[in-house]
């Protein structure tokens, strides 16, 4: 009888040796780029993974304490009949422990509250408003079922004017610079989710919501939707292009410029042309 | 002390055993449907599981007939997906989880266990079940409508859930399931009614608050969570309903357009809705799981032959969760938009509320150390509740740190949490439970040697499918995707390789459901005679015949102390019936017991 309690070590073992097991693959850990899997391209995707590896070493020290305690006892205190089938041992007879109580009340009470605090800034950093970069918007992101818009200020810097650089579903940005976004939606709720940056904010219709994020690496990355929107949810993805500098941020965004004022037929549509239909 | 008040057994068969007012009756009406739902409900799971390991490979047999588009070679259209755990959630949740914890448990135990005998209102008890036929009606129905049933996820979120473009399932089928939701919502706020009522007003002689067993007192607190939560829920699906019906604009925003089609006119908030649906939605989390705490608490101690340990602080932390699950809805929304300022302040609270889940932890284990532990079924599905509650409470706070929840929210960490916590917790509770009181429901003996077979391959197969949706989660797996291959770094083996591993286990999670549905069916025909009290067990419902006459207890029964006295010293039996006194020598600590 006492043997089920190996069941339960085993499966308390199994979910040990999944997790211990995920640092040491890229597959099963966060999200990197496949060149350097162990390198974290975001300021604030660092700050999270270290809370992450922080919560996940306390949960998982709480997890073998609890389920050595559970096993333990299971194993230790199963019924044994002896001889004449009467039960070899009686079983305590208490009702409970005031001491341990106070104990096990105000250790995780402890440990909750200080995670709870030590968290705070990051979320205000990567999320308050306050905190917000004081540049110029990079781009203005709209969802709609089920693409990524994206209207670039252009030349003259301010979004909604005849300059304005539309592309789907690309992202351009340049390395090492706060990228600022005001995220929109013209349709149903989407969310901007950019695995690699550790960045998701949901994109609501009829609010304009300010995100920013870096990357300390050029290259190219993905952008999910992470929020259902419809049919195409699954397929609403788009590419995220980090620029090694301005200058060669700035020459795509020349060569795009050029490349819309020639498919252009007669006068731009203004603020509500539909830069997609290509 | 004989009650004149006894009625007699209803000799019309229609009234005996369909349209009862029987609380026992009653229940066992919402176990059938909620099992029945509950074989409904896996399937569609597996059929989600089939298009994640191996996307748009047509499924065997039901590709035919579930969707019968040739133009589409089998492989399953995009939508239906959507429907598929829209549907699956949805049953699960608000048709089978609630109302097996609460409307079957509930019924049968409440006055059981508190010696009454019958709810308080008997006739709102079976307008609370027969109220679940109309929303079984409209759920089955949308299957059948224009574009389908419901698919904006079973959050329901506007404007996907408002507008008719924004998905074939919004044109007809989330009406259905507004409405469905609806009747599912009237049966839990008149049942909770009943419950808090009877608690309050029918308890035997010398049954006080504090004697009551802890199956009663998570019931009680998930009533009084339901009673003051589901108005929300209800003026929410309300205010959705008027909105796709009668032309109001409590949840879309100014301008939006879905496609090419007109521009809302009217100024409503998408976040309204969100809000009050989690002030709901986040306490029902509780409902789905207090009433299990309550049951693997009874079933601990009752095969542990040993007191609970720290049944008052047990109460306590009950409490807590309850009152703490009223300020904690905020964090299903930390990136909805909502101020982060906010999203702070509910990371505290959600924080918090894992303090009373791990005191419950610990006592738990307390009440087996040191008892004499019997493994009977119920016993190993009631530890298999704590050990797999574990793993979903300490999930938890990943979800509840703010900054970490930026990455894993909406993904398939989420969904691993919550299947720790509703199949690992909810359902093993609700095995506890059946396995428990089986004989007393039935007055027949479920098969033990069938009992621990299911239980094995249930619990091994539960941790190989959802243990790494925890990984491929924070891997960065959205949830709701048909096709994770569309991206890049879903592509990679390892995350195809725990997909397909993850189905497989499913599939064996489902096939180990057979041994039990034999064992159930059997038993309930051929298993052996059950005798008043086959676990030696102490609280009220064992001191009457299995299964109980029409009312209940021939005299109405006087009660002593709570229902944790084993193994008291000196005692012949190590049991002793909350009917009989304590011995003169033993004093019970007042903070404690």
């Amino acid at each position: 009888m006492r043997y089920w309690s190996l069941i339960f070590a085993l499966a308390a073992a199994f979910s040990v040796g999944a997790f211990a097991y995920a640092p040491f693959s890229p597959d099963w850990w966060l999200p990197n780029t496949v060149a350097e899997p162990g390198h974290v391209v975001s300021k604030a995707g660092r700050e999270i993974d270290a809370l992450f590896i922080i919560i996940l070493w306390l949960t998982g020290g709480v997890f073998v304490a609890t389920q050595a305690a559970l096993v333990w006892a299971q194993f230790r205190y199963a019924d044994r009949l002896d001889a004449e089938g009467k039960p070899a041992r009686p079983a305590r007879y208490f009702h409970g422990s005031q001491r341990l109580e106070v104990i096990w009340t105000i250790i995780p009470a402890g440990i909750l509250v200080f995670l709870a605090l030590y968290q705070m800034s990051t979320w205000a950093d990567v999320k308050f408003r306050s905190a917000a970069p004081r540049t110029p918007v990079l781009a203005e992101l709209t969802g709609r079922q089920f693409q990524w818009m994206v209207k670039y200020p252009g030349p003259d810097g301010k979004v909604g004017t005849a300059d304005d650089l539309f592309t789907v579903n690309d992202l351009h940005l340049v390395k090492d610079e706060t990228a600022l976004i005001h995220l929109k939606s013209s349709d149903v709720i989407h969310s901007f989710f950019l695995p690699q940056m550790r960045i998701k904010q949901d994109a609501v219709p009829g609010m304009t919501i300010p995100v920013w994020f870096d990357c300390d690496r050029a290259g190219r990355y993905e952008l999910a939707c992470a929020e259902l929107c419809g049919w195409g949810h699954y397929k609403m993805r788009g590419d995220v292009v980090v620029h090694e500098t301005r200058a060669e941020f700035e020459a795509w965004q020349a060569a795009k410029l050029a490349e819309q004022g020639r498919s252009q037929v007669g006068e731009p549509e203004g603020e509500t042309s539909e830069g997609d239909r290509q | 002390m004989s009650d004149a008040h006894v009625h007699p057994r209803p000799r019309n068969p229609l009234t005996r055993y369909v349209f009862s007012t029987d609380h026992k009756v009653i229940a066992v009406q919402f176990l059938f449907s909620g099992l029945i739902f509950f074989a409904v409900g896996g399937l569609l799971a597996m059929i989600i599981r089939w298009q994640l390991a191996w996307p748009w490979r047509p499924v065997p047999i039901l590709s035919k007939w579930l969707w019968s588009a040739p133009a589409l070679g089998g492989q399953m259209p995009p939508e239906f997906y959507n429907k598929l755990f829209t549907m699956h959630a949805t049953i699960m949740i608000f048709f089978v989880i609630i109302p097996i914890l609460t409307g079957a448990f509930g019924n049968f135990l409440i006055p059981l266990m508190i010696g009454a005998r019958d709810m308080a209102f008997p006739k709102l008890n079976m307008f609370s079940y027969w109220i679940m036929w109309p929303g079984f009606a409209f759920l089955l129905a949308s299957f059948f409508v224009e574009g389908g049933p419901s698919e904006a996820g079973w959050t329901g979120y506007p404007p996907l859930s408002t507008d008719p473009h924004a998905a074939p399932g919004s044109l007809n089928g989330q009406t259905y399931w507004l409405l469905a939701l609806l009747c599912a919502g009237i049966s839990s706020l008149t049942g909770s009614i009943n419950y808090i009522t009877t608690v309050v007003m029918l308890r035997a002689p010398g049954m006080k608050m504090f004697r009551m067993p802890m199956t009663v007192w998570s019931l009680f607190i998930t009533a009084l969570l339901q009673a003051f939560a589901l108005p929300v829920l209800t003026s929410a699906l309300v205010m959705q309903l008027l909105d796709r019906t009668a032309g109001t604009n409590f949840f879309s925003p100014v301008g939006a357009s879905v496609g090419n089609g007109p521009a809302v006119t009217g100024g409503g908030a998408p976040l309204l809705f969100q809000h009050l649906f989690w002030f709901y939605s986040h306490p029902a989390v509780y409902v789905m799981i207090l009433p299990g705490m309550g049951i693997a608490s009874d079933v601990i101690s009752t095969f542990s032959r040993k007191p609970l340990f720290g049944y008052k602080p047990m109460v306590v932390a009950l409490a807590a969760i309850a009152g703490l699950g009223f300020i904690v809805w905020g964090h299903h929304m930390f990136q909805s938009g909502m101020n982060p300022a906010l999203g702070a302040t509910f990371m505290v609270s959600t924080m918090m509320i894992a303090l009373p889940s791990a005191i419950k932890v610990f006592n738990w284990i307390g009440t087996m150390w040191g008892g004499r532990i019997q493994y009977t079924s119920a016993m190993l599905n009631a530890m298999a509740f704590v050990s797999m509650f574990i793993i979903g409470g300490l999930s938890g706070i990943f979800m509840a740190a703010t900054p970490v929840d930026i990455h894993i929210h909406d993904t398939y960490f989420i969904v691993g949490h919550i299947h720790y916590v509703l199949f690992g917790g909810s359902t093993f509770a609700i095995f506890a439970g059946v396995y428990y009181w089986f004989p007393k429901i039935f007055g027949r003996t479920m098969n033990e040697g069938l009992g621990k077979v299911h239980f094995l391959f249930t619990f091994i197969f539960m941790t190989g499918t959802f243990l790494f949706m925890h990984i491929v989660g924070w891997h960065g797996h959205m949830r709701r995707i048909p096709d994770p291959t569309v991206y890049e770094f879903l592509r990679a083996p390892g995350v195809v390789w725990m997909n397909q591993f993850m189905t497989i286990c499913a599939f064996a999670l489902g096939l180990a459901q057979v041994p039990f549905v034999l064992n159930f069916f059997y038993s309930l025909v051929a298993g052996p005679k059950a005798e008043a009290n086959p676990w030696k067990a102490n609280s009220l419902e064992w001191t009457t015949a299995s299964p109980p006459p029409h009312y209940n207890f021939e005299d109405l029964p006087r009660v002593f102390h709570a229902p944790y006295e084993y193994s008291v010293p000196g005692g012949e039996e190590d049991y002793l019936p909350q009917t009989s006194p304590l011995p003169p020598n033993i004093t019970l600590d007042p903070v404690m017991a």
